[in-house]
């Protein structure tokens, strides 16, 4: 079956410094492949270039069999690709449900749908569509809410519903788990199985290998801007690139089990 | 009804338009300085076409339309260049704006130069049917004369809040939200970010064209001089302080600037205190001051009108209810 996702020979430079460089992997359709690597790896870099915040320097990203490389950022979502962000990208001053709404923007397509006044009748098929799923993410209790009052959790999940709502046969994520406790991430996990279950083709940027392993079953990992393996969770953890390039080439760590290493997390990617 | 207040209220309607006109864009993140520009593009606008001797001698009812789309089409078209700058320099290009309409009309011999024109037609009142209307029920507006002009402006600028509210309540009004908020995110969502900013721009210059003709046909007489800079930075506070979350902001900045400085002077003369009379501009700029201090997101804000309408439940999350940005 062809993939959903496919990059070819992508290079992106900021100045001198070679940010990606030569980086390709296909994403399987229907599949849940992690995107892992060290902090400055390039992993939200490319995901910037994939919806089109930076433009390639070279390089080719095809979704569904489309070339989107050279598409403006604000086509790509209709072209079945959302995504959430790695710090908390909502619009503080838009309720939980509008911040949702913003999602379907893409598939409200045409003049009427523009100019029809959607917050005038709160029972239209949009909000509801919101708010149920909002609810099915089990963030029912929030609706009205601004979402600049809400908990850091609350927020992060909702980025994930906003995402939905494009309904995008690709959808991206950086590093939806972080900063959630144990009872979120296992709620995150679950809506992003169902998600899955449905036919949405996840792509996720993380640093908890537990999530990694427990959600995803393919793992591309990047380091430096290029891409140094690609294969199962499984076969992840045995890789010694993989190894040198979270834990060094300190023989005494050589047992350290990788993936079950929750402290990779945190810290900050290039800017989103 | 008094003429004192009549003459009141009617300098709050067309702020209240003026101040729809500047918070269309600032709802999605623009400043606008050039309110002065935009209202006199409209006045004289409409005030040549309907001028029977100078201008083309069209009814009123064509002359104010058609300075609304005169004013639109220019605040369309100068949205491009001006769009492309951010910040203070967005209030700086619109500010030059201001500045060269003025200059121009100032050097048009056909416009009455620095002199100013006069305004044929005087505002009609809508509607004689309603007027009687008003008349059964007794209502004070409607004075019996055949015909207050009041009327017709109070309408109108029912018609524009309303139409302002309607703009805000669609997917279009989301997206000037959304823009106002994160504009990078509202583009990776499918906004059109450049032309959602340009429409919000030249509505509110359309806007802005409609409180100048009105202006005209109101006081018969419009004089460059009169739509200056301090007008625009007036407009802009009203906006501002009002806040730009809401539609409800406008109108309640254009309230408050349009009667406190009357409720100061007719403080000092009741009291006999000559000094609120007299520095009633001191006081009122203190209260600016602390206002912004206090609400330095506008009086109006989304979270004060989900309190207002108790959809709110402050209990499951006790965070703070402002925030910055």
């Amino acid at each position: 079956m062809e993939p959903v996702l496919r990059i070819a020979d992508l290079d992106k430079s900021f100045g001198g410094l070679t940010v990606i460089d030569n980086v390709s992997f296909d994403v399987e359709r229907g599949s849940r492949t992690a995107l892992i690597g060290p902090n400055g790896a390039g992993k939200t870099t490319i995901f910037n270039l994939l919806t089109g915040v930076y433009p390639v320097d070279a390089g080719a990203i095809e979704l569904d069999g489309q070339d989107i490389t050279h598409i403006p950022a604000k086509d790509r979502v209709a072209k079945g690709m959302s995504r959430s962000f790695q710090n908390i990208r909502l619009m503080p001053h838009l309720s939980t449900v509008e911040n949702v709404m913003l999602g379907q923007h893409a598939r409200a397509r045409g003049l009427g749908q523009q100019l029809f006044p959607v917050g005038f009748f709160p029972r239209n098929k949009w909000a509801a569509q919101a708010r149920e799923a909002l609810e099915t993410a089990g963030l029912g209790t929030y609706p009205g809410q601004v979402v600049a009052d809400l908990p850091y959790g609350i927020q992060k999940r909702i980025e994930v519903v906003r995402a939905l709502m494009a309904e995008p046969t690709l959808l991206l994520l950086d590093e939806p788990a972080a900063g959630l406790n144990n009872q979120e991430t296992d709620e995150l996990q679950q809506l992003l199985r169902q998600v899955s279950e449905r036919g949405t083709t996840l792509l996720v940027v993380e640093h908890d290998m537990h999530f990694v392993r427990n959600l995803c079953n393919h793992v591309v990992v990047v380091n430096f801007g290029r891409k140094i393996f690609e294969g199962t969770p499984a076969e992840v953890n045995a890789d010694p690139a993989v190894r040198e390039a979270y834990l060094g080439t300190d023989q005494s760590m050589a047992d350290a089990p990788l993936l079950a290493d929750p402290m990779a997390a945190g810290g900050d990617d290039h800017a989103a | 009804m008094s003429g004192e207040l009549e003459g009141l209220l009617v300098i709050l309607c067309l702020n209240t338009i003026y101040a729809y006109g500047v918070f269309l864009p600032a709802a999605s993140g623009q400043l606008n300085l050039g309110a002065a520009g935009f209202i006199t593009l409209g006045a004289y606008c409409s005030a040549w076409l309907n001028s029977a001797i100078d201008g083309l001698g069209f009814p009123i009812f064509a002359s104010i339309p058609l300075s609304v789309l005169f004013a639109g089409a220019i605040g369309f078209i100068i949205a491009f260049p001006i769009l492309r700058t951010r910040g203070v320099y967005m209030v700086l290009a619109t500010f030059a704006f201001a500045e060269v309409v003025a200059g121009l009309v100032i050097n048009l011999e056909f416009l009455g130069a620095a002199q100013g024109m006069p305004v044929d037609a005087h505002m009609p009142f809508i509607g004689t049917g309603l007027g009687s209307l008003l008349d059964a029920i007794g209502l004070p507006l409607a004075s019996g004369k055949d015909g207050d002009p009041f009327i017709g402006l109070a309408l109108v600028t029912l018609l524009v809040v309303i139409f302002c509210h309607y703009l805000m309540a669609t997917r279009f009004g989301l997206a000037m939200r959304s823009i106002h908020d994160d504009e990078n995110v509202a583009t990776l969502f499918g906004v059109n970010t450049r032309m959602s900013r340009v429409w919000a721009f030249a509505v509110g210059a359309a806007l802005m064209g409609l409180g100048g003709a009105l202006y005209g046909h109101h006081f018969n007489y419009v004089e460059a001089q009169n739509f200056n800079v301090l007008l625009s930075i007036y407009i802009l506070l009203y906006v501002l302080l009002g806040g730009t979350q809401t539609a409800w902001g406008p109108v309640i900045g254009a309230v408050f600037f349009t009667f406190v400085p009357e409720l100061f002077r007719s403080l000092g003369q009741v009291t006999g205190e000559k000094w609120l009379e007299d520095g009633r501009f001191v006081a009122f700029g203190v209260l600016i001051v602390l206002m912004m201090v206090v609400r330095p997101e506008g009086v109006v804000t989304r979270t004060l009108l989900e309190r207002l309408t108790g959809g709110r439940k402050r209990a499951e999350t006790g965070a703070p209810a402002q925030t910055a940005g």
